[in-house]
């Protein structure tokens, strides 16, 4: 016990702590004496140097903007490039009063009202010597205007730079994508001396995805500017290294073909080398103007853009989710062979419509009078719903379900451009998670029915669409689809490709089923009675594919759906899947026409304008 | 006349005792009381200029100040012995205040320090400024030292646990200055030498895992601290432009509000943390030398403060204070001029801004009530 007990020695560690104070006063004092010494050197020996930068001439750094990287398409055109054009800057410095000076450029008619607050703003974000564009592109009669007033606005100059120019304007926006100017938020997100120079980043599509590539790396020059800040001398420290040129997986005559055959109408075509996943189209209707975003927005234009009812800023190609009606056919079939081991020779009889066991309700086909005696490739072939009802009824909603996510529908296919959507392919463990109400969780037998021909709760994109599609055509091989195929060094023009990402594959115990839908979707536009063959006339090659019509509106158990009646936003989506040619395939696509009516009226067309194009004119 | 002369000496006599009865009465002491008027005096005249000559500056700081010497005051009356009773729920309030501050925060300038308290915002790492060398000197308060192994690992546990929360946060100069001043509390004690260096050598192993922790920004400033010269368009132009403020002043300075690399605001955040680089733009060398002395006098009276403590925890805690105090400026003036990386750790009471000075003050406090209490207590 005794020994336990450690008397505190107060006199000993009061001398312990005294002479560790001491130590600590000795160190401080030699640190403290290094920070003199530094003072010295700084103040005293190199005083003259120190005064000369900071007195006489007085050293500005300037940023140097790199030049944004090209894009091209794959055949070598260029669809994003950089046109010299004066644009007007404010650098905060150099102004005494901010908002004052921005009023007096608003009435000069130089700048709106409605842009002050976004401008002052932005000015206040940046640095106080970095210059900050008020007008991206100004006409002559501005520049002229803004000329002979110059001197009243000191710190406002006029600039030649480079913008960014889309010499295919809106054909391929929504792929492409823009720059536009950053806003306080963009410049949050990102490093603010990489972007020292430049307004504008990418905003959408390969422009954003690709925006570290594209920017390149900012340079900046000393400037010896004197006491009124009039620059006496550059002195380039470092240039500006320019981004890097990207190589498209785009085919720009084929995207406009794809864009001219929509037309007017709201829709979307996707078309895919089954090959390596490069996507060679992706187009969306209505379309906007990137060149506007460019040369910077009016919050009007903004506006009007975005309460278009047609919606040109959405892109329908990877955003838009449609129920993907009959061209699911294939690959219900498919999953017929694959899972029930179904001869594709078996004749069903279809009455014009189907009825579950213990059940009065009429599942209608397209075709009221009924197809007759149908075999699996009459059925694709004539889309006969009544064979697919059956079908999916035999193989149930979680065979379906497990059969399809291995085409990536359902899931988003992971495109090197952001914003794509992720479609739905129901089961019944889906149901229970996506409803609240009980009543509402369980699965009936009727909402399996109407998925065999790709209604009810079945939603997919038109990338995935062409995706699955693709799929078929390189019979079971899956390659991540993808925009950018390559990049090329703008100094040495040395090319660098990308590897294709190539996916799991869909794997049949048969390889012969491929066969066996590859037929069948020839059948569609080859065959007698095939519903693609209207559009299929006279083509000089062989091409497989499948009509859709997806429901929009429900149309009551005895009447009858005429397309003149109904008003245009609850008629059909019209949808085509197809790829070419039959044998070999080099191209696959999904072609969609928002409330086009029937698929073969409205989309087949389109699908073989696009095909044709590439068939004839593009394939060397 | 001679009547008249007597007189005069007299009243000033009594005014003097006076003073002295007053700050007795108050619990102040007097030289740390000159020495922090003279430091806030000096830093108005120069946040007056570096602030863009705006009056509504000064009159916030002043305010600010005025509360804070308030709370030194109150602070002051406080005996040593309940601060002691205190420093245990104060820790353990301020590590909970951090955990929550780390889970739902508010987020100012891409880091997460605040807390809303509703009234006021309020950044509990400040709280822990004092809150871990007073819990460190409590725990060794009764303890034979210098301390055992066990005990230093607990030690380790008080300062480092809160440091890596503050660092997490990430303020990297607020850990840094809360570390330390747990740091000084376990040196003071009497750490043994060989302790010291096989702690120093573990410091300098472990600055690679450091590295692994920080942000990028963080990491930026490191490497830009090395070599200014590579990134001239963002935290490099910090130190360009500071050290061409501080060369450009001399000797004697340019002048009161005519340095031109802060009027012209060439510097940036030359009223915050690059404050030091105003002064000796416009008031040189000497206008700096000056500010040291006024420093170093507090860290002097603080120091014989702390060794004319009366018990462990008294002696411990003022030591911890003062030499903290030191850190603070001594990291600030070495980022100023290029000798250290570029921390975020403010001028003590000159640069603008509060939270920082509250807890300054309270220090100062705590060693006023140290060196007031003295006789109170039983030898």
């Amino acid at each position: 016990m005794i020994e336990n007990i450690t008397l505190k020695d107060h006199w000993r560690e009061q001398r312990t702590f005294v002479g560790r104070i001491f130590a600590g006063a000795i160190i401080g004092l030699v640190l403290i004496g290094v920070v003199v010494a530094r003072l010295v050197n700084l103040q005293v020996t190199n005083y003259e140097h120190f005064n000369a930068l900071s007195k006489g001439n007085r050293i500005r750094i300037e940023p140097l903007p790199a030049t944004r990287g090209l894009i091209y398409d794959r055949n070598g055109q260029i669809i994003a490039q950089n046109m010299p054009a004066y644009q007007l800057e404010l650098t905060q410095e150099g102004v005494q009063n901010v908002d004052e000076t921005l009023a007096r450029l608003v009435s000069m008619d130089l700048l709106q009202s409605s842009e002050l607050n976004r401008l002052s703003g932005l000015i206040r974000s940046r640095r106080k010597f970095e210059p900050v564009t008020l007008i991206y592109q100004m006409s002559d009669q501005e520049v002229a205007r803004f000329a002979v007033m110059r001197q009243e606005f000191p710190g406002v100059d006029i600039r030649a730079r480079l913008i960014r120019q889309y010499p295919y304007g809106s054909i391929a926006s929504h792929v492409v994508g823009y720059v536009g100017s950053m806003n306080e938020a963009d410049l949050k997100r990102s490093d603010p001396s990489a972007y020292a120079g430049t307004s504008y980043s990418g905003k959408l599509g390969i422009e954003r995805a690709q925006e570290r590539l594209l920017l390149g790396k900012v340079g900046y020059q000393q400037n010896l500017v004197d006491a009124q800040g009039r620059t006496l001398q550059h002195i380039p420290q470092q240039s500006p290294l320019a981004g890097e040129d990207l190589i498209s997986t785009l085919d720009i005559n084929l995207q406009q073909v794809a864009y001219d055959a929509l037309g007017a109408r709201r829709g979307a075509v996707v078309a895919i080398d089954p090959r390596n996943g490069d996507v060679l189209v992706l187009a969306s209707t209505p379309a906007f103007d990137p060149n506007k975003f460019a040369k910077g927005l009016s919050r009007s234009e903004y506006n009007a853009l975005q309460s278009d009812p047609g919606k040109p800023l959405f892109n329908r190609a990877l955003r838009g989710q449609y129920p993907p009606g009959s061209t699911v056919k294939p690959l219900i079939a498919l999953a017929g062979l694959q899972q029930l081991k179904e001869s594709p020779l078996k004749k069903n009889f279809c009455p014009g419509y189907f009825i579950l066991p213990d059940s009065s309700h009429q599942y209608r086909d397209w075709k009221k009078e009924g197809h007759g005696q149908m075999d699996m490739t009459d059925a694709i072939a004539e889309s006969c719903d009544v064979y697919f009802y059956g079908l999916a009824m035999d193989l149930g909603i979680d065979q379906i379900h497990d059969f399809l996510v291995q085409f990536g529908l359902g899931a988003v296919t992971g495109i090197d451009i952001p914003g794509e959507k992720p479609g739905l392919v129901p089961s019944r463990e889906w149901k229970k998670s996506a409803f609240e109400r009980r009543q509402d969780q369980s699965w009936y037998p009727g909402e399996t029915v109407i998925t065999g021909i790709g209604q009810g709760y079945m939603l997919a994109t038109p990338l995935q669409m062409a995706e699955a599609t693709a799929a078929i055509a390189a019979r079971g091989k899956r390659f991540r689809p993808r925009l950018v195929a390559g990049t090329r060094d703008s100094a040495s023009g040395e090319i660098s490709e990308l590897a294709p990402e190539e996916l799991p594959p869909v794997q049949l115990s048969d390889p012969g089923y491929w066969v066996v839908i590859g037929k069948a979707m020839e059948e569609v536009n080859h065959g007698p009675r095939g519903t693609g063959r209207a559009s299929a006339a006279g083509a000089a090659y062989r091409y497989a594919g499948k009509s859709g019509t997806a429901q929009v509106f429900s149309v009551a158990q005895d009447e009858e759906y005429e397309a003149e009646d109904i008003p245009e936003h609850l008629r059909h989506h019209a949808l085509f899947v197809a790829y070419a040619p039959a044998q070999n395939p080099e191209i696959a696509l999904a072609v969609i026409v928002e409330h086009g009516g029937g698929g073969s009226a409205a989309a087949a067309p389109i699908a073989r304008k696009v095909l044709d194009a590439y068939m004839l004119s593009h394939r060397q | 006349m001679n009547e008249i002369g007597d007189l005069n000496s007299s009243t000033s006599d009594r005014t003097l005792s006076l003073a002295a009865r007053l700050l007795k009465g108050l619990c102040l002491d007097g030289p740390l009381l000159i020495g922090l008027l003279l430091v806030c005096g000096l830093g108005s005249v120069v946040l007056y200029s570096a602030g863009g000559q705006n009056m509504d500056l000064i009159v916030r700081q002043g305010t600010r100040l005025a509360l804070a010497m308030g709370g030194m005051l109150v602070i002051a009356q406080v005996p040593p012995n309940f601060l002691r009773m205190w420093s245990p729920w104060l820790f353990a309030a301020g590590t909970t205040l951090l955990v929550l501050v780390l889970v739902g925060g508010d987020i100012g300038k891409g880091a997460q320090r605040w807390l809303d308290l509703g009234l006021f915002r309020f950044q509990p790492s400040e709280l822990m400024k004092l809150g871990v060398p007073m819990m460190a000197a409590w725990f060794l308060h009764r303890r034979r030292l210098p301390p055992k192994l066990t005990e230093l690992l607990v030690l380790a546990v008080i300062i480092f646990a809160p440091t890596l929360l503050i660092a997490k946060q990430p303020d990297l100069g607020t850990a840094l200055l809360l570390s330390s001043s747990g740091v000084f509390v376990v040196l003071l004690a009497g750490l043994q030498l060989r302790y010291i260096f096989v702690l120093g050598g573990l410091t300098l192993g472990g600055l690679p895992l450091l590295w692994h922790f920080m942000h990028d920004y963080q990491r930026q400033r490191v490497l830009t601290f090395l070599n200014p010269e590579t990134d001239p368009l963002g935290a490099g132009y910090h130190i360009i432009q500071s050290k061409i403020a501080i060369g450009s002043g001399g000797v004697f300075g340019q002048g009161w509000l005519n340095g031109s690399q802060a009027q012209l605001e060439f510097l940036p955040e030359s009223s915050t943390d690059f404050i030091f680089a105003v002064l000796g733009e416009e008031f040189g060398l000497m206008g700096q030398l000056l500010l040291i002395l006024m420093y170093m006098f507090l860290v002097a009276r603080g120091l014989y403060i702390a060794s004319h403590g009366q018990d462990t925890f008294s002696r411990l805690l003022a030591g911890s204070i003062a030499l903290t105090f030191f850190v603070y400026f001594f990291v600030n003036m070495g980022m100023v001029t290029g000798l250290l990386p570029v921390v975020g750790v403010p001028l003590p009471l000159v640069s603008y801004g509060g939270t920082s000075m509250v807890t300054l003050m309270a220090g100062f406090g705590i060693l006023m009530s140290i060196q007031s209490h003295r006789k109170l207590l039983p030898q």
